[in-house]
């Protein structure tokens, strides 16, 4: 007994540095989030004085910055692009995949085999390895660069194995083929099959496929480099990029440009925290 | 599925999936394998046939090899610190503290936001929030910029990396401690296991298969990073810290020279994929069952 209560505290005390220590390293990795914010409500000469400074210290505290970068960056047209392709291409793989998946698993074929082998071996290639002649390909001889179309279409294509993969297992693993042939016998057609009966029985794994998709393709940076050129269709991370380059001396107005950048992805995360949390890991252990 | 329709459903569900997948990774996979064997710029309508000639180029570009070395450095500290750091954390997190949730998915947020944007938040940090502190302080670390010394910059580069990958990290690793069994942890401490031994014979073992994830997430994020490095330092100062990625593009696409570009990315892919392929072997061989 005298040792289990000796444990306790000692258990307590640990428990208070463990925490302690947390907080600490929390504190820091929340630093550069802190600064941005802090810097993107000052004037120019506030932060080459004393970037890290406090609010109530200086003076020129305005929404100016924003107001410019929201302005400069075009912040509307990059914010619309971004989500027409983000929005269409995570539609169009979601769709796709699970429409192959679903053959691949149902349809003991060559075809399946050679595509679900080819895909899984794909997984490793890293993008670099393939962007080079995918803009000779696109860009010299069909000639279809800086159309949202193409992005989207290349999208799907690269998140494609990924997806099949995810939803291969759990169709394997989770949707029962007697309900099919229940399906069948009722009088239902193969599309019909698929989109009343298997489709609804995905959501989970729908679910975590559309969150880990649309958060690479939101972020994406260097294959929309390669595509899109043309200021009109701009994604946010590649309008940020031009806009940097423009105003990398002009502090203030770039921490607001970054911040308006991450506000919307931040609040979408504090309503869908669980989700995304629970969306990555499953996607990683997997 | 009956096989009489087998056609008509391979049509309908299968072929555009698989359209998009060949046309995106398979056929410019292929066609890049050939690409290294042209001196095309990306540009002209001539192709000349010039077999090997690409490869020999590669081995005589020195910028490549300072680069791969660089990026095998990089590497090497960016996969450690990560993994360290996340597990320790993780284990902390994992002691029923209060607000483990909101830590985690703290931890988490530099995942959500592309690198890019990370890139150009940091240079600010380093460029003027550090030099400001250096000022105040004057603490000789802070004094100038850490982006204009090579040394500092590299350091910096692995600082933002482990910064954004640890929080990924942190997620696989709590999934791993959460799984473990309480009945073996108990019979561990029963048996007098505590602290490191605790740590080394019961809990390592346990936590392999996470272990292996992290490793092979770390290691191919690492190795392929380029956003984090054309924002943060642009290969800056003098070309002194541009990775392997960084320098594939600008040879393609600034020196354009596609087919040494190319040459060089195949030769990246394959290094990638075989360090991969060992660590996986190697960790998956120390995973255990409970």
């Amino acid at each position: 007994m005298n040792n289990s209560s000796i444990g306790g505290t000692r258990r307590k005390v640990t428990n208070g540095l463990a925490m302690a220590g947390l907080i600490i390293i929390f504190i820091a990795y929340m630093f550069p989030f802190i600064m941005v914010v802090i810097n993107s409500l000052k004037e120019k000469r506030d932060i080459i004085k004393s970037p890290f400074s406090w609010l109530f210290t200086i003076k020129g505290l305005s929404f100016d910055n924003f107001v410019k970068a929201f302005t400069q960056m075009d912040f509307l047209n990059a914010f619309k692009n971004s989500l027409i392709v983000t929005v269409s291409s995570t539609v169009l793989v979601t769709l796709l995949a699970a429409m192959l998946a679903y053959y691949i698993v149902r349809h003991n074929n060559k075809i399946s085999k050679i595509t679900f082998a080819l895909m899984v071996a794909s997984m490793i290639i890293p993008f670099q390895a393939i962007m080079i002649p995918l803009v000779s390909i696109y860009g010299g001889t069909l000639n279809v660069l800086n159309h949202r179309i193409t992005l989207i279409f290349m999208h799907t294509g690269f998140s494609m194995a990924m997806s099949v993969f995810m939803f291969h297992g759990f169709i394997k693993g989770n949707i029962p083929i007697a309900l099919e042939e229940a399906a069948y016998i009722d009088g239902c057609t193969h599309r019909q099959t698929f989109f009343k009966i298997v489709f609804p029985l995905l959501k989970p794994i729908i679910a975590t496929m559309v969150i880990l998709n649309s958060l690479a393709f939101w972020n994406d940076y260097l294959l929309p480099s390669l595509v899109l050129t043309d200021k009109e269709l701009l994604t946010l991370p590649l309008s940020t990029y031009s806009f940097y380059g423009t105003y990398s001396a002009d502090y203030g107005t770039i921490m607001a440009g970054l911040l308006l950048c991450v506000i919307p992805i931040l609040i979408l995360y504090v309503v869908l925290q669980k989700q995304i949390i629970g969306g990555v890991v499953s996607g990683a252990v997997k | 599925m009956k096989g009489k329709s087998g056609g008509k459903d391979f049509c309908g569900f299968a072929l555009p999936g698989m359209f998009c997948f060949f046309a995106v990774v398979i056929l410019p996979f292929v066609y890049g394998v050939y690409l290294t064997l042209t001196d095309w710029n990306g540009v002209s309508s001539v192709k000349n046939f010039v077999g090997g000639a690409n490869f020999l180029s590669v081995l005589k570009d020195s910028q490549f090899w300072t680069s791969l070395l660089l990026t095998f450095k990089y590497v090497i500290f960016v996969v450690i610190i990560v993994n360290i750091m996340a597990f320790a954390i993780a284990y902390l997190l994992t002691r029923g503290i209060k607000g483990q949730n909101f830590f985690r998915a703290g931890f988490f947020t530099p995942n959500l936001i592309g690198g890019l944007v990370l890139g150009y938040i940091w240079q600010f940090v380093f460029s003027r929030v550090f030099v400001g502190i250096g000022e105040a302080t004057g603490w000789s670390l802070f004094e100038a910029s850490w982006l204009s010394d090579p040394n500092l910059a590299f350091a910096a580069l692995v600082l933002v990396s482990v910064w954004q990958l640890s929080g990924y990290m942190i997620l696989i690793y709590v999934a791993g401690f959460m799984g473990l069994s309480q009945d073996v942890m108990e019979a561990a401490s029963i048996d007098g296991a505590t602290g490191w031994v605790k740590l080394r014979s019961i809990i390592l073992p346990l936590m392999m298969s996470s272990i292996t994830i992290c490793l092979f997430l770390t290691l191919s994020r690492a190795f392929m990073v380029y956003d984090v490095n054309l924002s943060l330092t642009a290969g800056a100062p003098y070309g002194t810290t541009e990775m392997a990625a960084m320098h594939v593009y600008e040879k393609a696409f600034t020196s354009r020279q596609f087919g040494v570009g190319q040459a060089e990315a195949l030769i990246l892919f394959v290094i990638v994929a075989i360090i991969s392929g060992i660590q996986v072997y190697l960790t998956k061989r120390q995973e255990v069952e409970a």
